[in-house]
């Protein structure tokens, strides 16, 4: 076990480098840059923006700068914020309480309610109660999140007045209740497509089990239909969605973009786009790095646990 | 409170019945309103306590708080609220005397005649907010860190020309100007003064802690940031000008414009400011109950801007007729809901400097065919014409995602083509639109909102001056490489001279002669929607800054 450990976390730093390679010119070759915001402002002209850029040590050849970033990454200086120049560190730690609130719960409401969904149309196979589920399945995972966000707010937002029109919490009030009332939406939003998502899944995988040997002998035994349910059929069926777990994790700590910027919610998805927008090199490579450490650990993670909880798999 | 209350209620005031009790509530509370009663001018002791809060929605974030540093105009919201300048400029033009006693000019001796020595004279009563005293020194250390080589500095122009600044006392300041540079005043009206005593000894300005907790002289504290949600700042009890009524400002980020009109008709916010209401919504808007919607007129200038270099454009005649084929009128009343001003300059109409009396231009596609035609620009290949081996056919680009403005572009495409003029649409997205491409004019023709002012100065050198060309080695933002000596001679002559009716009539002369080159074809002058709750009173637009938000002071709730 640890040979496999250190095997694949050496694997994995071969991997970041190849990303923090990659991204790092990527971004640096597209045209455009961080000076185009500042072109139109009164009395800016070419000598001023590469005054500027030079400042901010835009200047130096590629390699350079490259090099010089990677090797401050391992110090735990991962540069600075070009728009307000706090270190990068901080501005995600900044957005991830956000994100992880709005994912953390969405992810977990859509497991349980997809498991539940997803057995019980198994077990059931064909009944009103599948096809409906199969059906609700497709129609969720083709609506667009932000059409189905903004329909949510128009409705009980503006329409019944039931729920807050987006925001995480009412500034100046942010007991549990606020932030539990400010959850509702953007949860549902998200949650309808994820639970689509897992309820196929769970399906899939409970039918796999469902019609092997030694449920039908458990049957035969005279276990009650309860039991083998839970005691067999579910725990088999689970394993493959703990490796499907492990690949949720980059996106719970990523954050959903298009629902972030429709219930306005200040999460790691709209840091990831105002610094698009705005060109902000240093805060764009550190979530890319984020982002390529956590997709490494979540599936590290999960075949570990794969390793642990199934005893067929024996690792390496 | 009831308790201190020396009334001569009952004879327990420890032990007071229901009824006494409210009683001395009632008059206590009486007591504390009585001060509202006095006249203007309130010092903190006398006025009412800033109370209630207001939420001001911007789609855009402000992260830039250090009012030196390279920004955008979103975060001048904030400049306003924490920082003050030496005078500030009234949304009529004129400067309004802020840290500074009275506003400098030639007539009061605050600039001497040729305009190149300044003696300022400053409040003895502001403070910083951490209740240190400004002073003069403050002014010279500001004026003096942004010209200063390892201070990232977001504007120079102007400052460049202060030699000799001296402090003569701790509440006058002279220096001299290299040369005489009206527009200086200008500049000077949004220069913030930041405090030499916090920003001296920070080891590195451009990284000092400083840069996200401002400490200024303004009507509002810092209070708190959440990056990427909202700003909060605190009325300031000991500001030396007009007390804040509202308590607590908040700067809320919403990216979305559509979200933005939502929050801002459930009430979840109370200002809709940059980039406010879309024209679009207009008509329900202004309909809302509890809200008021308003249309303020903005000094950037809607145009289509010519590269001058380029063969096509090289002929006058043909930008003429460019010009009289544009249908501005169905451009405004259809894709702008009729909300924008037409213009045929890019001096703002509430400007002083203003020229009404420009040609105004008439949508006359056989006209404009004509005026071709006589000038030898016939028909050639796929009916587009051509000259001398130059045909007229170019690019025109603008940001991508703007979709009035695609729109624009692609109702100009058709009539030019109808009087045998071929435009290829080429957008871009900002990120690349406003780099290389527009500063080293490297497009055939660009459709680009400016602000050709410089502050509410009408010098516009760094736009139609031929020294302010960055792909011919200037330095500047006259992209369209446009060159003409008269202009070049008026725009020096306008610089150099203090008295506003002089430099009126040399402005006249450039708007004539610009409206008679077309370097740029302006297509309208715009205006913002903007909206606010109707019991919110003092909201005033003010054309000479970029944001609404710079007098918040000022606001109150009824």
């Amino acid at each position: 076990m640890p040979n496999y450990i250190l095997n694949r976390l050496g694997q994995s730093a071969v991997v970041l480098v190849l990303v923090s390679l990659i991204g790092f010119m990527v971004l640096n070759l597209a045209p455009g840059g961080p000076m185009s915001q500042f072109a139109l402002n009164p009395g800016m002209s070419q000598a001023e923006l590469d005054r500027i850029a030079e400042q901010l040590g835009l200047k130096r050849p590629l390699l350079v700068q490259y090099i010089d970033w990677f090797s401050h990454l391992f110090v735990g200086d991962w540069g600075h914020s070009f728009r307000d120049g706090r270190p990068v560190l901080s501005v995600i730690a900044g957005h991830l309480p956000a994100t992880l609130l709005l994912m953390g719960t969405s992810t977990l409401l859509s497991i349980v309610i997809g498991t539940w969904v997803g057995v019980l149309g198994a077990v059931r196979r064909y009944s009103v109660f599948d096809t409906l589920a199969t059906v609700g399945a497709m129609v969720a995972l083709s609506i667009p999140t932000f059409w189905f966000g903004l329909v949510a707010i128009f409705f009980f937002s503006l329409h019944l007045g039931w729920l807050p029109a987006g925001n995480m919490y009412t500034i100046g009030d942010q007991s549990l209740g606020d932030y539990a009332i400010h959850l509702v939406l953007p949860v549902l939003v998200l949650a309808l497509v994820n639970v689509a998502i897992w309820s196929r899944y769970m399906r899939s995988a409970t039918l796999d089990v469902i019609d092997q040997d030694f449920v039908r002998t458990a049957r035969a035994k005279g276990v009650p239909y309860r039991r083998v349910l839970t005691h067999h059929v579910i725990r088999n069926a689970l394993l493959p969605m703990i490796t499907l777990a492990g690949l949720q994790i980059p996106t719970i700590l990523g954050g959903a973009l298009v629902t972030e910027t429709v219930f306005t919610w200040p999460g790691m998805g709209r840091l990831f786009l105002d610094s698009l927008g705005y060109s902000d090199y240093p805060v764009i490579m550190g979530i890319l790095m984020f982002s390529a450490v956590l997709v490494l650990l979540g599936n590290l993670l999960a075949d570990l646990l794969i390793g642990v909880a199934d005893p067929r798999v024996r690792l390496a | 409170m009831s308790q201190r209350d020396d009334s001569d209620k009952g004879n327990s005031l420890l032990n007071p019945t229901r009824r006494q009790a409210l009683a001395m509530a009632i008059i206590g509370a009486a007591g504390t309103l009585l001060p509202l009663g006095r006249a203007s001018q309130s010092f903190a002791a006398m006025a009412a306590p800033p109370s209630g809060q207001v939420i001001i929605g911007l789609s855009q974030e402000p992260t830039v708080f250090n009012p030196h540093m390279p920004h955008i105009e979103v975060d001048d919201g904030i400049h306003w609220n924490v920082f003050d300048p030496l005078f500030g400029i009234s949304p009529s033009g004129e400067f309004v005397p802020a840290l500074a006693t009275e506003v400098p000019t030639v007539a009061n001796g605050g600039i001497s005649a040729d305009g190149l020595q300044w003696k300022v004279k400053l409040r003895s009563d502001a403070k910083w907010h951490d209740g240190r005293p400004f002073t003069a020194e403050d002014v010279k250390y500001t004026l003096e860190l942004i010209v200063s080589p390892n201070f990232r500095s977001g504007r120079r122009a102007g400052h460049d020309l202060l030699r000799d600044i001296t402090v003569v006392s701790p509440t006058e300041i002279h220096w001299r100007m290299e040369k005489s540079y009206a527009p200086y005043a200008s500049i000077l009206s949004s220069t913030f003064m930041v405090p030499k005593h916090i920003l001296s000894v920070a080891a590195d300005v451009n990284t000092a802690p400083f840069n996200n907790a401002p400490i200024g002289t303004g009507p509002f504290k810092w209070g708190t940031r959440v990056a990427g949600d909202h700003i909060q700042l605190k009325a300031n009890p000991h500001y030396h000008g007009t007390q804040p009524q509202i308590d607590s400002v908040i700067f809320k980020y919403i990216p979305d414009l559509t979200v933005l009109y939502t929050q801002f008709k459930t009430g979840d916010i109370d200002v809709t400011a940059m980039q406010g209401i879309t024209p679009d919504h207009y008509e329900e808007a202004k309909d809302l109950a509890g809200r008021t919607v308003v249309i303020l007129p903005v000094a950037t200038i809607e145009s289509v801007t010519l590269n001058m270099e380029r063969p096509q454009f090289k002929d006058p005649v043909v930008r003429q007729a460019l010009y009289m084929a544009i249908d501005k009128k169905t451009i405004i009343d259809e894709l702008y809901f009729g909300l924008v001003l037409p213009t045929e300059t890019y001096m703002p109409q509430q400007s002083a400097y203003y020229n009404p009396n420009l040609p105004k231009q008439s949508f006359n596609i056989e006209a404009a065919s004509k005026l071709l035609d006589d000038a030898g620009w016939k028909p050639g290949a796929g009916g587009i014409r051509e000259k001398g081996g130059v045909r007229l056919s170019f690019t025109n680009s603008t940001t991508a995602g703007n979709q009035i403005r695609e729109q624009a572009q692609q109702f100009i495409q058709q009539t030019w083509l109808a009087i045998g003029v071929e435009m290829k649409i080429s957008n871009l997205p900002p990120a690349v639109m406003w780099g290389e491409y527009w500063v080293q004019s490297k497009f055939d023709s660009v459709i680009v909102g400016n602000n050709f002012l410089t502050g509410a100065d009408p010098d516009t050198r760094d736009y139609f001056g031929s020294q302010s060309t960055n792909a011919k080695g200037g330095a500047g933002q006259n992209n369209s490489q446009y060159v003409n000596a008269k202009v070049d001679e008026l725009l020096a002559q306008g610089a150099a001279i203090q008295d506003v009716a002089q430099r009126k009539a040399v402005y006249v002369q450039v708007q004539d002669l610009i409206r008679q080159d077309l370097p740029i074809l302006p297509l309208f002058q715009y205006t913002y929607v903007r909206g606010y709750k109707s019991g919110l009173k003092g909201f005033t637009g003010n054309i000479n800054l970029r944001i609404e938000p710079w007098n918040v002071n000022t606001w109150s709730w009824t």
